[in-house]
């Protein structure tokens, strides 16, 4: 029993298999008929670090909530071959946690075990390990018992990455990591991230500062409901791509028509 | 006496964990709007059967758990929010029990159910009462893993491939068993006294999960047989007694609790060095 307990905490190799696939496939999802995500297709790059980015309302969470199954697509969908839901970290914004629990730093970055320990195993003394490891890789050793609700935004964020370190992803998918975070803290996490890609891991995140995205993430999906372009980051930001982006969202129209791009397809097919 | 001793005892086991876990999803009201809705099927249950405890338990049981499930599809198919939907059909079922008790009932029925009465509690209603506080504290040691992490971050457990409203339906079933099981002591009004109040205050004396639920458990374990005792002493009703003794112990608690109590807000302690 002992060994199978600790079997259950080692690490996995992170890389994934050369043929694996994760994207999407024509991908529509919709609020009450208007599509926040409209046709949109291509893979992200294993391996590496990918920036989603795109005005307020661009759609851009909703990719990833997509990619997650937590949406249910209009049209098109998911294209997720070689990969488990095991392999995939997910990072909420902050906002949807609530952080008045009553419940410890430990507590929270141990939550990143569940793959592992699911409903009943014990967390054990590797578990443990783990959990106080990481929270010193993210700068936080010795607050494993503080209750959550007495931390900084800041240093809320940091526990979140450690729960991430804890869950040892191959693919990770953080959504506004760096929303209302000092610079020193977004600092050291891009830090982490460049660390992740380093170990071949692949990442996945949305953001909404154009430098993070030049400086840090070798590939963008540039995206405003539409896909705007997808590729190596300096080939996508450019200003007439940036600028199509913007008059693509700031488009309001009362009395949309219904769209018909499919039918077209099937009749010319 | 004694069997109502016991059966309030049990109460206190099942009663004090579910009130805990409400309170912190910030649930409070829920418990409230629970015990309404399962009225009329209590009267079904009465005017079927008599002052016949099975009846009535079955009879609240199924309207309880009716609601739950409607409110529950009702959010997921539309655009209203759980507790909109609740709030509805809540309101709707109480109003059914009402109608079925008066047309077809005496006002001493409608205050019966209503209020229970705990001297009254015989050997079945023990089996019953207690049977729910083990059920409820095993399921609730069963799914607590799932269900503090569906209030925590419900997009996490998701994303690792969980069907977290599953967790919240089997939580919301135990709520209603443990209204049913305290209706027959306490009515269903005052059931939910016995949930709320304890967990309320206990969230002002302890500061992780584990303590809180001690707490809550103690505070109905003393309100329970005190609040016993002194409606058999004085002779007042037995359930106000209890809940009114819980009651006081909140207001004490407000005002002296340490983990946020007004006397900690006026007295203050030095602040520390970091």
């Amino acid at each position: 029993m002992a060994w199978r307990l600790l079997g259950n905490v080692t690490m996995n190799s992170v890389s994934l298999s050369s043929d694996a696939q994760f994207g999407l496939d024509n991908l529509t999802v919709s609020y009450q008929r208007r599509p926040a995500i409209h046709h949109l297709s291509g893979r992200f790059t294993l391996g590496s670090s990918n920036a989603i980015y795109g005005p307020n309302g661009a759609g851009k969470s909703t990719v990833l909530k997509a990619l997650l199954g937590l949406v249910r697509p209009d049209h098109g969908k998911v294209i997720c071959d070689g990969i488990r839901t095991a392999d995939i970290a997910y990072l909420p914004q902050a906002s949807d946690i609530d952080r008045s629990l009553p419940i410890t730093v430990a507590d929270l970055v141990l939550t990143g075990l569940w793959q592992r320990i699911g409903m009943f195993r014990a967390a054990g003394k590797a578990g443990r390990q783990r959990v106080s490891a990481a929270l010193t890789t993210v700068g936080l050793s010795g607050f494993e018992h503080r209750p959550i609700y007495q931390l900084s935004g800041g240093q809320f964020q940091r526990v979140l990455f450690a729960r991430i370190l804890v869950q040892d992803a191959k693919v990770i998918l953080l959504d506004e990591p760096f929303n209302s975070i000092d610079a020193k803290t977004t600092e050291e996490l891009l830090a982490l991230i460049n660390q992740w890609v380093l170990e071949q891991r692949t990442v996945i995140a949305v953001l909404h500062d154009e430098q993070q995205v030049r400086n840090h993430f070798q590939h963008t999906l540039l995206l405003a409901r539409e896909m705007i372009a997808w590729g190596p980051t300096h080939k996508v930001l450019t200003p007439t791509h940036l600028q199509r982006a913007r008059m693509n969202v700031a488009v309001w129209d009362e009395a949309p028509p219904v769209c018909h791009r499919d039918d077209a397809v099937v009749t010319a097919s | 006496m004694r069997r109502a001793l016991v059966g309030c005892i049990a109460l206190a086991f099942g009663c004090g964990p579910i009130g805990l876990f409400l309170v912190m999803r910030r649930m409070s009201l829920m418990g409230d709007a629970m015990s309404h809705a399962v009225l009329p099927g209590a009267a079904v249950g009465y005017l079927l059967a008599g002052l016949s405890l099975p009846a009535m338990s079955i009879g609240g049981f199924i309207a309880g758990v009716s609601v739950v499930l409607i409110a529950g599809l009702a959010s997921r198919f539309t655009e209203l929010k759980e507790d909109a939907s609740l709030a509805a059909f809540y309101l709707l079922s109480l109003a059914a029990g009402v109608l079925l008790v008066t047309r077809f009932g005496s006002q001493v029925d409608l205050i019966h159910i209503l209020f229970g009465s705990v001297l009254a509690v015989d050997n079945a209603a023990l089996y019953l009462v207690s049977t729910i506080a083990t059920l409820s504290m095993l399921t609730l040691a069963v799914i607590y893993r799932p269900l503090l992490l569906e209030s925590l971050d419900p997009a996490f457990l998701r994303a690792s491939g969980n069907r977290g409203g599953w967790y919240y339906q089997i939580f919301m079933l135990l709520v209603v068993l443990n209204l049913v099981a305290g209706f027959q002591a306490l009515g269903t009004l005052m059931s939910v006294g016995l949930m709320m109040i304890p967990a309320v205050s206990a969230r002002l004396w302890a500061q992780s999960i584990g303590y809180m639920l001690l707490f809550a458990i103690g505070i109905a374990l003393f309100s329970g047989y005190g609040g016993l005792l002194l409606s058999f002493h004085f002779d007042l009703p037995s359930g106000p007694a209890i809940i009114l003794l819980a009651g006081s112990i909140y207001a004490v608690s407000l005002l002296i609790a340490p983990a946020g109590g007004v006397l900690g807000r006026y007295l203050r302690l030095r602040h520390l060095e970091r």
